[in-house]
């Protein structure tokens, strides 16, 4: 036991004067940058999934060029897409207290005064956007064909859309959508600017605290790899799974040699 | 309104800081990119791996997080490596050079996958044809590679750029008085932050437009003779 421990005092030494990165002393802080990494995909998940669900009726109005609502629709897909996350989220955090009716509304309290909601609401919006636009490049690109054949097959336009568009364009949009859920999940840094605790908050926590250069930063930015490739993956099984019949057949070797022979 | 003509200078100011920061991250970009490219098609495996490398983990990792790492880690690096070999005494990483850094590196990353499909889109045998005129690997590049390149490269190129000047506004972060910036302590001192932060997305807005008609002047020069369905 005794042992053990000196073992122990001997490496946190050498952590922190030896070794260019301190380890022990983020093995110590580990819990923190889980509840941040918690915070982070929180953020991510609820903002992708609430911006997912806006998006499909925006989508569907856009592709069908509904009328009035298109152009406004358009207009609000231009302004988020075309401007800085930061600023939006600065906006909402910051701007929103400058009006006495926004203050003094019951919303102020519970709400448009944390960082968490506004964070959440600049997001959802953001991501709400950028969405709309790709589903609706998929919604468009529907083959002709299959539309006739559901009207051939006597579908009323709500089962045409439920069965036939929607899922299609869903499946068209998946790789897109990968790339969405990526810079959502690195859009969301923006939060450790208004004062939450996600993962790069609690990075620049640590450097702050012990005043260091590189501890806090490179772990967060570990921990960020991590969840990008845990997304990618989980989009490629999704993309085997849905666009499977996509992908290039494979001829195997032994059989190409087969036939040439 | 009449409050942001009062401070359209500082306003003015910060705009510019902001399009030079783009600019040369763009530039440098274009540096990272074409070697990026070149490294993932290169007949080399190890090259290639070094370039697959590189795009894998520029996607992966947030560009506040890499921006932060480099203005507060790579100050120190630079003097201790510095230090350790005796060629400088004390470099500034300041926040402009942290910005341009990082975000030529980054977009470097999302240029290599624009120019790599690219080139791969010219077709080989033009390459090939060119080769065998006897055209210097130089010249093929100038002539034959390099303007269906662009040609190709453009529509990317102009979504990557887009997405750029968008993300300048992070140096704000680090401290670099840019647009955001400036805009947020003047709101800041007269309460007015909501306005100061819809005049930042109205000049954000404009300097989108502006790219947006540029680049199509620059779509129509290089698409000389394609002829479009």
């Amino acid at each position: 036991m005794e042992n053990e421990r000196t073992f122990f005092q001997y490496l946190r030494d050498f952590s922190e004067t030896s070794s260019p990165l301190d380890f022990v002393l983020i093995y110590d802080n580990l819990g923190r940058f889980f509840e941040g990494a918690l915070v982070t995909l929180q953020l991510t998940v609820l903002a992708l999934f609430v911006g997912g669900l806006i998006a499909i009726p925006l989508a569907l109005a856009r592709a069908y060029k509904a009328p009035v609502w298109n152009q406004i629709i358009w207009v609000y897909t231009y302004a988020f897409r075309g401007t800085p996350l930061l600023v939006q989220v600065y906006l909402f955090y910051f701007g929103l207290g400058q009006f006495e009716t926004v203050r003094s509304s019951f919303l102020w309290g519970p709400i448009l005064s944390d960082p968490w909601w506004c964070v959440l609401i600049a997001f959802t919006l953001n991501t709400a956007a950028y969405t709309t636009e790709f589903l609706r490049g998929s919604i468009e690109a529907t083959p002709l064909g299959e539309i006739e054949a559901s009207k051939a097959c006597g579908m009323s336009p709500w089962i045409r859309m439920r069965l036939v568009v929607l899922p299609n364009a869903f499946r068209r949009a998946l790789p897109a959508y990968s790339n969405e859920v990526i810079f959502t999940l690195h859009g969301s840094v923006i939060a450790s600017t208004v004062t939450l605790q996600d993962l790069l908050g609690v990075g620049r926590w640590l450097n702050g605290r012990y005043y260091l250069a590189y501890e806090g930063f490179i772990t967060a930015m570990v921990f960020y790899m991590a969840i990008v490739f845990l997304i990618s993956a989980a989009f490629k099984m999704a993309e085997g799974r849905y666009l499977g019949h996509l992908r290039p057949r494979e001829t195997s070797k032994p059989e190409a040699k087969a036939a040439a022979a | 309104m009449d409050l942001i003509f009062e401070y359209r200078q500082i306003l003015m100011e910060g705009t510019l800081v902001t399009v030079s920061l783009a600019v040369l991250s763009l530039l440098l970009s274009i540096v990272c990119g074409l070697l990026g490219a070149f490294a993932k098609l290169s007949q080399s495996r190890k090259v290639r791996r070094i370039g697959n490398l590189y795009t894998t983990f520029v996607r992966s990792v947030p560009d506040l997080v890499l921006m932060m790492l480099i203005f507060y880690g790579g100050q120190k690096l630079v003097n201790d490596f510095g230090l350790m070999t005796g060629l400088w005494s004390y470099v500034d990483v300041n926040q402009f050079v942290a910005g341009v850094v990082t975000l030529g590196v980054i977009f470097g990353g999302y240029m290599a996958e624009t120019f790599r499909g690219a080139i791969l889109a010219i077709p080989r045998g033009q390459i090939e044809a060119a080769m065998s005129v006897g055209m210097s690997s130089r010249q093929v590049f100038q002539l034959v590679t390099w303007p269906q390149m662009v040609r190709y490269a453009l529509p990317s190129f102009t979504n990557n750029w887009l997405v750029l000047v968008k993300s300048t506004a992070l140096v704000s972060v680090i401290g670099l008085h840019d647009l955001v910036w400036n805009a947020f302590s003047a709101g800041r001192s007269t309460h007015k932050l909501f306005t100061f932060m819809i005049a930042v997305l109205l000049i954000y807005l404009v300097i989108t437009a502006i790219s947006d008609v540029a680049l199509r002047r620059v779509d129509r020069k290089y698409s000389a003779g394609v002829r479009r369905a």
